[in-house]
Order: structure tokens, then sequence, then C-alpha cells
């Protein structure tokens, strides 16, 4: 075993997209645990594949033959109707073989290791899981231990890369490119794999990226990540293309991040008034689910910019694109 | 009784009387006899040492975890006093952090008769600081200190509060004894698991800053100054540490510090894949920490290298990273490392290595050993420096595998340790010293 070494990825972070890359054809993983294993072409790959999968769900009858007699097992040991109903949507118009398992179901709640609880269900030999857990890494472990591919759902504060791809494919839906635009993310920097997983693609693709949030819970060595950081929303807003607004968690107060939910909704909230220090076509997006009143205003969520409920169909499309993609990968 | 021996042909380097160059070394009655050129062997067993050997007073891991009472599973003090042993260690201090805890002359007793039954490395046992490491009341220090205890610590935890740390520092200077701390301030080290910057953020780790250390640190240094008590810091892993113990040191305080091998070879760069044999603490630090680390080495800052060794089953470590429990086997890691990685490289010459794991640690914890002069116990420490060396987990008598350095191929090895006159351990390359080794060790 030798020393594992991140200065690959941590070099290409920073790094903007100078050419047209070339068209890749699959994807050289196994699994999908982050973008920061994804390449240019890769991630363009992903939206690529993507756009024929949407059109699939404009049909009549919205399922392909594609994954027929493969299995996928959907592991969440989270909670979280978005994520989880977008996969298995996904599997189900490609037709796999689907099996939710939640931790109030699953034999973890009686003190199963993850592991124990992979290795079971790798008896049951399904080709794809799909992972969502609370402690980061958790998917880098599962990869370890299986046979199966494995896609990472969201893994504590790490990635949630399956987001990120989705974000992308709606911007890209709006504004027809990534490189070039200035993209303005706002809100709980520190705790979010949504945040981590976009600025890594965003980045590779050649975006201007600025987060915004309170000092409290910037990401400690922002200025190694290769974007703009910046308490000023004003700043962060001014003349963006993209507007991303991230979810505050109410533990976040409870944890002295900053003082109430109302002083973080007048420094950091985004308001209509906000809103229009962006470009005039400016797009306004959310992870969900939204706390409206804490870092949006409801007027703006629901607005004529807002392409939030886009990003939620646009999940099943992109999902639809990785589990195929994952399935004929090279490894 | 064991047997004499005369040591022949190797380098003799032991910076505490001065000697270094090739001599002939005579042990006698479990003590060093004379060091001295063509010493008569009389009736003892001759050993001719292979050419480039270096005998050093026997090295003294300051900071290792037996988990004996309570964790067997993890290590014994038998598993822990072989994997010393095998590691070029003659003696260990172990930490009071069992299950119970070593707040007791009962348990102090315990371990030392384990240590006995066991008859491979020395054990010095550290008692706790205090009652049940809970941080609130003083433990009976004077009947742990009459019961065999070297030192006093609560490692895994700090002493939190800056009064009981006072007072321990006060009491203890009563039987000579250092109070050793694991500097870390609680909130701000929170549930972090990984050192608090770049890495940390884009893994997802939940980080613990450099400043939860250094705090302490100076904390403690203003306290030993205080008190006029005996402060060892344990595995140090920042720059800002350093500085207050550098500080401390040129006002007079009484304080001296360690560092880890693998705070030395190590960066937090190496968390990448979520490997929990990278998980301990404090954690691995960004590369700056570890160049003022390796600067305190070379400047004289840093008294000693000790390993932390801290054995966990592959059960507990092979969990989510934030679950894992922090900690790594090192001693039969940590010379080989130590050559390689400091003495090849140029960062500390072979007298100030010898100074670094035998003769400091032996003076901080006021224990025998630390010198080959006259009279003094014989135990030895034989480097093979050219020895290549490949870790092979599989292979190490430590009933634990968690360590981060399985596979390295490192310039350096131990030859042979000796502990009261006899060898307890051999290297297979040396034959002369293999077999000369006592049969049932
Ligand atoms: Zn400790
Ligand atoms: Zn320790």
């Amino acid at each position: 075993m030798s020393a594992p070494s991140n200065l690959d990825r941590a070099e290409s972070v920073g790094r903007p997209l100078r050419e047209e890359p070339r068209p890749a054809t699959r994807l050289r993983a196994r699994h999908l645990l982050g973008i920061a294993d994804l390449s240019a072409e890769e991630i363009l790959l992903i939206l690529d594949t993507a756009e024929a999968m949407k059109e699939i769900g404009a049909r009549p009858i919205k399922k392909v033959p594609t994954l027929r007699g493969r299995t996928v097992v959907n592991l969440f040991f989270e909670p979280s109707t978005r994520t989880r109903t977008s996969f298995e949507i996904a599997e189900k118009r490609l037709s796999a073989d689907t099996l939710g398992i939640a931790v109030g179901t699953s034999s973890v709640v009686k003190g199963e290791t993850l592991a124990d609880t992979a290795l079971n269900l790798e008896a049951m030999a399904p080709d794809m899981i799909v992972i969502r857990h609370g402690s980061s890494g958790a998917p880098h472990l599962l990869s370890r231990i299986c046979r199966s591919r494995i896609i990472n759902a969201g893994d504590g504060m790490h990635e949630h890369p399956t987001q990120a791809l989705l974000d992308a494919f709606t911007i890209r839906a709006h504004k027809g490119r990534i490189a070039g635009l200035k993209i303005a993310i706002v809100g709980d920097l520190l705790h979010s794999r949504v945040l981590r997983s976009n600025v890594l693609l965003l980045k590779r693709l050649g975006a201007d990226v600025w987060v915004c949030g309170p000092p409290t819970l910037m990401l400690p060595g922002i200025e190694q990540f290769g974007v703009h950081a910046t308490t000023s929303i004003d700043e962060a807003l001014a003349d963006a293309d993209v507007v991303m607004m991230l979810r505050i968690q109410l533990e976040r107060m409870q944890g002295g991040f900053f003082p109430s939910l109302r002083e973080y909704f007048n420094v950091f909230g985004l308001t209509a008034e906000r809103a229009r220090r962006a470009k005039a076509d400016a797009i306004i997006m959310h992870p969900g689910p939204m706390n409206r009143g804490v870092e949006i205003a409801s007027d703006v969520a629901d607005g004529p910019y807002s392409v939030i409920l886009e990003q939620v169909a646009n999940g099943v499309a992109v999902r639809m694109a990785v589990l195929y993609l994952l399935e004929g990968s090279v490894a | 009784m064991p047997k004499s021996l005369l040591l022949r042909g190797g380098r003799v380097l032991d910076p505490s009387t001065g000697i270094d160059g090739f001599f002939d070394l005579l042990i006698d009655d479990a003590q060093v006899r004379h060091v001295g050129r063509d010493l008569q062997a009389g009736d003892a067993v001759v050993i001719e040492l292979a050419r480039g050997l270096v005998v050093c007073p026997g090295f003294i891991d300051m900071h290792v975890h037996l988990r004996e009472p309570g964790q067997e599973h993890k290590e014994t003090v038998a598993t822990g006093a072989a994997a010393a042993i095998a590691g070029g260690f003659t003696a260990v201090a172990c930490m009071p952090n069992t299950d119970p805890v070593n707040d007791q002359a009962g348990i102090t007793e315990f371990i030392l008769k384990k240590a006995a039954a066991a008859d491979k490395a020395r054990v010095y046992p550290i008692g706790a600081v205090s009652r049940g490491s809970r941080g609130e009341q003083l433990a009976d220090i004077a009947e742990l200190h009459a019961a065999g205890v070297v030192a006093l610590s609560d490692d895994g935890k700090p002493v939190a509060s800056a009064l009981l740390m006072r007072r321990a520092l006060e009491y203890a200077g009563m039987f000579r004894m250092p109070v050793i701390d694991h500097c870390e301030e609680p909130t701000l080290k929170g549930e972090g698991v990984a050192h608090e910057g770049y890495h940390a953020s884009l893994l997802g780790l939940k980080g613990i800053p450099a400043a939860a250390e250094e705090i302490m640190v100076a904390r403690d240094v203003t306290l030993a100054g205080l008190t006029g008590g005996t402060l060892h810091i344990a595995h140090m892993s920042v720059e800002g540490s350093l500085r207050a113990v550098r500080e401390g040191k040129d006002r007079g305080v009484r304080v001296t510090c360690e560092v880890t091998p693998h705070h030395v070879v190590l960066t937090d760069e190496a968390l990448d894949g979520y490997d929990t044999n990278f998980k301990m603490n404090p954690p691995l630090r960004e590369a700056r920490h570890r160049e003022a680390l390796l600067g305190g080495l070379g400047d004289g800052t840093v008294d000693a290298i000790a390993t932390d060794h801290a054995p966990h089953h592959y059960d507990e470590k092979g969990v989510e990273f934030d679950r894992a429990p922090f900690g790594i086997v090192g001693l039969e890691t940590a010379v080989p490392l130590a050559l390689d990685r400091l003495v090849h490289a140029g960062v500390v010459s072979m007298p100030r290595l010898v100074q670094l794991m035998s003769i400091n640690p032996a003076r901080i914890l006021g224990v025998a050993g630390g010198t080959l002069a006259p009279g003094s116990p014989a135990d030895l420490t034989i480097l093979a420096p050219d020895l290549d060396t490949t870790v092979d987990p599989a292979r190490f008598l430590s009933k634990s595998r968690n360590t981060p350095f399985g596979g390295w191929s490192l310039r350096g090895a131990v030859a042979a340790t000796i502990v009261g006159g006899r060898i307890l351990y051999a290297h297979s390359a040396f034959p002369a010293l293999a077999a000369a080794k006592v049969a049932r060790a």
C-alpha cells in the first residue's frame, strides 16, 4: 500500500478548463464516490447522457429496458425524501429491480456495523448500491468492501455528486455553458456537501465561483479551493449569472455559529432586493429542502428566476445517466 | 544469572558518557562492565558484530498504551512488551487509561506483575493525575508513587481544569515526578477528527484547530513556571506548542516535550481515502507544522521521540472515519522510521537520535538506563542503520495491526535488543546475535 495523496486533486481544484475537452465515451471509475474523481470530460459525458435520459421522461411510457435484470439497493442512513425518490424513479425508468433499505428498518439500529451491513447486502449480489450516510467517507468504506458499484447519494459533509451534476445540468440548460459564468453560492458552507461537490464541478468546468457565508461557517483553507470567498452577499451577488442558496440547519444556531435565524436572514438571506444585484437573467437555485424566510425569501423562491423545481425534475435524468454510465464503465 | 557477553566490532555510541567509536563492550552480571579496546573475553560469550552496527543505550518509549487491564483484545502487557523488544525498545512507560484507570496502587502492582511475568521490555507504569482520569480530584499520588509509577498523566484526555493542573504540578513535585499532559482545549477540539485545514475541509471531516493544542501547552508552561513543577508535553504536533515550550525553557521552566514518529513523517494529505489508520489524536497536521517539528528535533527544543503506541482491534478501526477510535501502533515501526526519515534524511545525527530515544526519556522519567556507563543496567539497543526494512503488519508481535506504514520500505532496522544483559530480540540477518539470543525469549 502506498501512502495516498490527493495532491493531484488539490491542484486540479483551482485549475480552469483551458480548452474544449475531448468527449469521453465512458467513465473510468467503477464507482461514483465524488466529483473529485471525475474529469471535465466525464462530467460533460454525464450531462450529455442526461439530455437523452430527459427525453425518455417526456415520453408517454417513461421506461426503457437498459438495466433490466440488474438490482440496485438504495441504502439510506439519513432521511431523504427527495434524493431517495429521485434515485428510485431513475432506477425504475431504467427497468432495474430496486430495493430500498432505510435505517429504521434495517439491522443497523441493532448495532450492526456499516461493514457488516454491506457484506450482508453483498451476499444478495446487487449490481449497485446507492448510499446516503451521515459520515464523510462512508461510500469509500463500502467501495473497499463491496464488489457492487457504489453511488454516493450524500456522505456527511463531504460530497453529494449527483446534486452537483443536476445543478450543472440545470445551469447549462439555461445558460448553454458553465465556463466563464459567475456563480455565487451562499449559506452554510462549512457543513455542506452540496457546496463541496459544486465547487469541484464548477471549477473543473471553468466557472468563476464565489462563496459567501458567515465567517463561522466558512471552510478552513478556503483560499486553496480556487474560489472567491466573501462575507458580503452583495459582493457575491453582483453581476452573478447563477445564485445558489444553501440550506441553513436550525441546529447551527444552537451550535453558536450565528446569533439568531432572524439575524442570519438579515445579513445573508436572499431577498428580492438583493437578487436584483445579480444579472437581469440570473437564475436562482436551491438544493432543498428550503427554509423559507431563513436563507431565502418566499417571493424569491417562488419568483420567475427560480429554477428550484426544475432542479428536482432534472435530478431524475441525471441519476439515470449516472446509473447507465456506471453500468457500462470501464473497470 | 545471564552469561557474560562481550560485544566486539560495533560502533559504541553513548552521548551520555561521550563515547563514540569502535570499542568492545563487556556485559557481566546484567550490567555494563567495560567499554574499551581489546577487552579480555575471560569466560564471556564473544559476539562479533557485523560491520556497521551501532551499539546504543537501550531505547525507551515513554508513551505507550498497553491496554491491560480491561482491553486485552487490543493488547496486553505481555504482547506490548514483546512488541517493544521487537521494535528495539528495552523499556516502555505505559499510560494509565486502562479499564479501570491506573489511579490506584493495586492496578500499578497488577501491571508490574504482568510485566515481570512477561519478562520482555521493562515496563514503567504512569499513574493517573486524577481519580478515574475524570479531571476532578487528584488520584492517590503518594500511593501510586510507592507502588512504582514514574510519572502522572490523564492521557487520552487533557487535564482540562487549570486549577487541577496547578495542584498536580505542585503535588507531584514532592515525588519528583513529571506531569505529562495531553494538551487539547476540549471545547475547541469539539467533535473534530482531523486537523482543521484544507484537507479536512475537502474531505468533509470536522477539524481540530492547531490552537486547541497550543493554548493548553501555553497554559501548562505558565503553570509549571508558577509552581516550579515538572511538566512534560505529550505528542506535540503544532508549531505554536513548540514556540511555547521554547519560550518556557528559555526562562528556566522545567518543561520537556515529545513528538511521535507519525507526526514528523506524515501530514493530513494522507487522509484522502479515509483510511482510519491515519486517524490519531493529535491529528496529522499540515506540512508547515511537520516542518516545525523537524526543526524542533534538530535544534533541541524537542526532548524525546515517543510512539504513543495505541493498539486497536481491526473491528474497531474498520468503521466510518468519524466513528473510528484515535490512534495507531508504533512500537515496531519507530526505529526504522526514525533512521530512514530523520537520520538518513539529515534531520538529526545518530548521537542526537540516541538522546531523543534513550537518554532523555530516561532522565525525564527518572528511571535507570539511557547510559552505557560501567555499572549501569545492560539495556542496549543495537541498530543496523543500513539494513532495509519492509513494514509487514502481519508479523507484528503487537496484538493489533493498526499502522499506516504497512508495506513501507525503510532504510534502517533493529539488529538486537538486550535487556539486563540478555539478548531478547535479534534480527535474523545477524546470525551471531541470533545464536546468542536467550532461548525462551
Ligand atoms: Zn494523548
Ligand atoms: Zn497516548
